[in-house]
Formats: C-alpha cells, sequence, structure tokens
C-alpha cells in the first residue's frame, strides 16, 4: 500500500455531546480517528458511553461541539446533504414506519440522492439496484411486501438499500441487535466481504464483542475514560481492550482473543 | 433487468372509465327528469326540447359536478398528504385546524355579525362573503399552527398542536352560537352542512386556479414523500430536506383543504376515507401511483354522495356532509375488521 493514500474518514481533536441553551454536556472529547477505505471498523463500548453519538456526529445528524470531521477529504461542515447522501449510507436500528413498500421499492430509494426530481430509474440506476440484489443475495424477496419480511431478511435487504446509494461508507447502528446467532454471522460476514472485496469503509457500532474481534480490521474502543482507535491487533498488543467494560466481572483474554466471565481469584 | 413495480395501468384505466361513468349519471339525476340524449345536445349546442334543461343542466348540474370532482380530489390529496407526513392512519385535511380557522371565520361571520355592525349581515348571506370569511378564518389558524410548527421539531407534536387549536376554535364558536339569534344559528348550521351547488362560473374558476396551485406544490414533493415512508432519519441520509418537504406538504393542504372550505364548507371524511380505500385497491405505499389514485377515486366518491344527497326525483337535498360520513364511517370500521392493519 502506498504510504499516502488518502484517508477516507479523518477525525481530530472531536468533542461529542448536546448543547443546550443554558450549558453543554460533552459526551466525549479528544477523538482522533484516521480511516482508509476498504477497512470493516467495530465500533464498541459498553450501553450509554456515547456510541450512537458520535456515529451521529460523524453523519451530520448531529453538530460535533469542536474539532473536525474530514470525509473523503472534505470538511463535513461544508458537504451539502444530497452531497453527503452519495458519500455514507446508513443502516439504523429504529422500526421502519409501516407502509405497504416492497423489498424492490425499498431498495430503489437509496438511488433518491441519483435520480431526476421524479424519481425515475434510469439503466444504470436499475443496473445498481440489481448488483445490491445480488450482493446480499435477497434478490428472491424483490417483490415481497417489506412487513412480510423476517428481522434477518430485513436486516439484508436494509444494507441492500444502502449498497443501492453506493456509498464508498456504509454506517451501520447495531445491524444485529435484533437477530440470532446464525443471522448474526450471517451479517457480519456479509459486512467484512463487502469491505474487502469491494473495498467499502463499513463502520459499525455493535455489542457482538467477540465477533468484531475476530472480524473487525479495526476497532474504534469507547469507555468512560478514554477513546482509542487502531487496529484489532495492535490494540489487542497494547492492552488497550482491558478496560473496555471496567468491570470486575469481564476480563479479556489476550490468549483467546475474547472475552471471557472473570472467576473469583 | 426488470422494474418488478406493478404499474397499475388496468386499474387505472377501469377508474378512469368509472369516473365518466359516474359523471354521467350524476349530470342526468336531479329533481328534474332529464333524458340522457337531450343532455348531450344541451352541451354540444343542438336543438335542445326545452331550453330551461338547457339552462340547468350548463349553470346548475355541470358546476356542481366539476365543484364535487374538485372537492373529492383535493380533499383526499390533503389527506394522503397528512396521512404519510404524520404517519398516522387517521390524519386527514383537517387534522391542521384548517376546518375549525374556517368555521370560525363563518362563525364570526354569521354569529357575531350582530356584534359587529348591521351592514356585515347583509353580507353574510353571499356565498363570497362566507368563502372569504371561511378562508381568512383558514389562514389565521393555520398560520398560528405553522408558527408553532416551526419552533417543535417533533411531527407528531404539530399534529396535536393542530387537534388543539381545534378545540380552542370549536370553544370560541359554541360562545357565539350561545348568544346567537336562532335565525343566525340555522343560517350558520346550513353552512356547516356542507354544499357542492350554489357556485357560480367565477366561483369555480377561483377553486380551480387556487387547486392547480396546491397540485403544483405536490408534484415536487412526490420523490421526497416516497422516502419519508422509511422515516425522518432515513429520508435526511438520502440527502431529502425533510423541513422543506414538511413546509411544502403543509401549504398544499392548506391551500387545497382552505380553498375547499372556504366554497363548499367543511366536507367530512372523504380526506381520510378515500386514501384507505384507494390502498385497498392499490397496495402500495408508492406515491406516485397512490397520489392520482387517491385523486381519482376522491373524485369518483364525492360524484356518488352527490349523487345520493340529491336524491334522485325528488325535490330535496340532503345535507353532504352527512352522506359523506354515513359513507365514510362504516368503511373506516369495515376496513378495520377486515384488514386488522391499515397502512400508510
Amino acid at each position: 500500500m502506498e504510504q499516502n493514500e488518502k484517508h477516507i474518514l479523518k477525525v481530530s481533536n472531536l468533542a461529542i455531546g448536546y448543547r443546550s441553551k443554558k450549558h453543554i454536556s460533552t459526551i466525549a472529547c479528544n477523538l482522533n480517528i484516521s480511516l482508509k477505505s476498504g477497512n470493516m471498523v467495530c465500533l464498541l463500548g459498553k450501553n450509554g458511553i456515547g456510541k450512537s453519538t458520535l456515529l451521529r456526529t460523524l453523519t451530520k445528524v448531529q453538530p460535533a461541539l469542536n474539532g473536525e470531521i474530514f470525509i473523503d477529504e472534505k470538511n463535513l461542515k461544508s458537504i451539502t446533504n444530497n452531497d453527503l447522501a452519495k458519500t455514507l449510507s446508513l443502516v439504523l436500528t429504529e422500526r421502519l414506519p409501516d407502509s405497504s413498500l416492497t423489498v424492490f421499492e425499498l431498495v430503489a430509494l437509496g438511488r433518491q440522492p441519483f435520480t431526476n426530481w421524479i424519481g425515475y430509474l434510469t439503466s444504470e440506476d436499475m443496473e445498481i439496484i440489481y448488483t445490491a440484489f445480488e450482493k446480499t443475495n435477497t434478490k428472491h424477496l424483490m417483490k415481497t411486501k417489506c412487513y412480510e419480511l423476517s428481522d434477518g431478511q430485513l436486516q439484508r435487504v436494509l444494507i441492500a438499500r444502502a449498497l443501492a446509494q453506493n456509498t464508498p461508507i456504509i454506517v451501520l447502528d447495531e445491524p444485529t441487535a435484533h437477530l440470532d446467532l446464525h443471522h448474526t454471522i450471517n451479517t457480519f460476514s456479509l459486512l467484512k466481504n463487502l469491505a474487502s472485496e469491494f473495498n467499502k469503509t463499513i463502520i459499525i457500532s455493535t455489542h457482538e464483542t467477540n465477533l468484531a474481534l475476530q472480524l473487525a480490521d479495526e476497532l474504534w474502543l469507547m469507555s468512560s475514560s478514554k477513546f482509542v482507535s487502531g487496529k484489532t491487533e495492535e490494540l489487542i498488543h497494547n492492552n488497550e481492550l482491558d478496560n473496555l467494560f471496567d468491570s470486575d466481572l469481564i476480563h479479556f483474554s489476550k490468549t483467546l482473543k475474547q472475552f471471557t466471565i472473570s472467576h473469583s481469584k | 433487468m426488470v422494474n418488478p413495480t406493478k404499474s397499475y395501468s388496468n386499474t387505472f384505466i377501469i377508474l378512469i372509465l368509472t369516473l365518466i361513468l359516474i359523471f354521467i349519471i350524476n349530470i342526468s339525476l336531479g329533481s328534474v327528469y332529464i333524458p340522457l340524449k337531450q343532455i348531450f345536445l344541451a352541451f354540444i349546442d343542438g336543438n335542445i326540447e326545452k331550453e330551461s334543461w338547457r339552462s340547468i343542466i350548463l349553470n346548475y348540474r355541470l358546476p356542481k359536478a366539476i365543484t364535487a370532482i374538485i372537492v373529492g380530489s383535493g380533499l383526499s390529496i390533503s389527506g394522503l398528504l397528512m396521512q404519510t407526513l404524520f404517519r398516522n392512519p387517521l390524519a386527514g385535511p383537517f387534522v391542521l385546524g384548517i376546518s375549525s380557522g374556517a368555521s370560525l371565520g363563518v362563525a364570526i361571520l354569521i354569529l357575531g355579525g350582530s356584534f359587529l355592525g348591521a351592514n356585515i349581515v347583509s353580507y353574510s348571506f353571499s356565498s363570497w362573503g362566507q368563502a372569504i370569511a371561511a378562508s381568512t378564518g383558514a389562514f389565521l389558524v393555520l398560520s398560528a399552527v405553522m408558527i408553532a410548527a416551526a419552533k417543535v421539531r417533533n411531527t407528531m407534536s404539530i399534529l396535536i398542536i393542530g387537534l388543539m387549536f381545534g378545540s380552542l376554535t370549536s370553544a370560541v364558536i359554541s360562545v357565539l352560537a350561545y348568544f346567537s339569534s336562532a335565525n343566525q344559528l340555522q343560517q350558520y348550521m346550513f353552512w356547516s352542512f356542507g354544499s357542492l351547488g350554489n357556485l357560480s362560473w367565477n366561483e369555480i374558476t377561483a377553486l380551480l386556479i387556487v387547486f392547480i396551485i396546491g397540485i403544483s406544490f405536490v408534484v415536487f414533493i412526490i420523490k421526497p414523500l416516497n422516502s419519508l415512508l422509511l422515516g425522518e432519519n432515513y429520508a435526511k441520509s438520502m440527502g431529502v430536506n425533510v423541513r422543506q418537504t414538511r413546509n411544502f406538504t403543509l401549504i398544499a393542504t392548506s391551500l387545497l383543504t382552505g380553498v375547499i372550505t372556504a366554497f363548499s364548507g367543511p366536507i367530512a371524511f372523504i380526506g381520510l376515507a378515500v386514501p384507505h380505500l384507494t390502498k385497498l385497491l392499490f397496495s402500495t405505499s408508492n406515491h406516485k401511483t397512490l397520489l392520482p389514485a387517491v385523486a381519482i377515486s376522491g373524485a369518483i366518491i364525492m360524484l356518488i354522495c352527490d349523487s345520493i344527497a340529491q336524491m334522485p326525483n325528488s325535490e330535496y337535498t340532503l345535507p353532504i356532509n352527512a352522506i359523506t360520513s354515513l359513507f365514510g364511517a362504516p368503511i373506516i370500521i369495515w376496513l378495520l375488521v377486515r384488514k386488522r392493519k391499515i397502512y400508510y
């Protein structure tokens, strides 16, 4: 790899949190990230530590308190919403509102940043939509109504929608929250494959810590004391995982590369 | 690579043919019996048997049928817009307080006339006077709702704010009614029954112009409305300007509902029931299909309601509002019982 390959995401001195009229509540500060494309990143940390706030800030849903975010070497503040939609797509945890959209229509909505004012799908759009179906192995569901899908199928379809948006970065907020082990592993290996074979940058916030340790190229670790980002192997080597949960009950085993339950000594 | 989305062109053809058929039936029905052949002659300037028939058709039945079409499609489109925006199947064109605003305007004109002076009273019986009062009222209440809406991020709060303004205005109307004479009350009641007749060609032109302006706002929000089906967060992530879409939706709805209410009174249930009925026929959420479908179905249903309201071959005309409610309420109940779940 070239030394000066460009960073798809660069964050310097970022502070995240909420600003109201009276006071500022900082959730985390001094966040620094440099990420190259084609990597799968897992954002780990316990509940309420600010994972969602970080993702919301990186995706311009809420403003940063301080610091700079560069996406594809452009300052996030100066990117228009429509341009951001061409660079970054989302898969959210929230339930979809009820509707009678078909799977095809849902995935085709991913083309919205590129289509004309009425949303006409050109043959190029159709090609990208079909590719998204193929990559996620959901082509057979095309005519199904979204409300008929199982949780596992819906998750793949939502990923297909993000792929139809054809962005270099895909951000997923707890994509496997409602899934069993089989579908969780399926989803993770699909995402891993998208990163390594199609050079997508995949950012996942997740509680599947042990899976993340096995599959992620990079980890972002959020704990109450600090934020570290880096290659999984390096973080393990530097004992950065020990304090992730700051709990006596959970122990990180360097040999297993897994979290285990501590046995009373 | 094919787009597997159903085009529904057959359903559309059937709907349009039905609309034409109902339109002809509507025009041929009335207190005076006019043979179908004579109706056609009236249109093509042919040798009609009685000149008075031509006048009945061209100056009474035709304007009424056209009004029914505009009212039906306008209210139904507004209903669909509100149901998508608020993601609430019970939303209708009147949730923003438009009907209560219009009612308040007309109530002040008719019921409050005695407070305001005698020359207003004479004006209160003209339909233009009522239309102006209704649009002013609708506009004022709606502006209040919009100003409140600009300060709230949450779309659901706008719904509640609209309902609250509705309660406020009906309270004021009750107070006004309490101090009014029986004659004034009757006059106000007649307006609130709704009516499709009584519109001159000038008034229909005014109705049509505002209708077209309203519809042209709708055309530009078809695409963002579709992405709003996934919720506001997904819509934003696809580059949709949610605030602008919301404003366009509110403007379109207020123009359509405001002008319709101004000229024909608060017509109940059409805006709520027609989108659900249409979704039964077209099982899709795609607004590119739904909007024209809802517009045509609304026109058909309004024409049917009007045909029933004028009680063929009798002197009587029933209040249109009673017919739409008698027709709308059972449909919603039936839908809920049958489908268990309604999608918006």
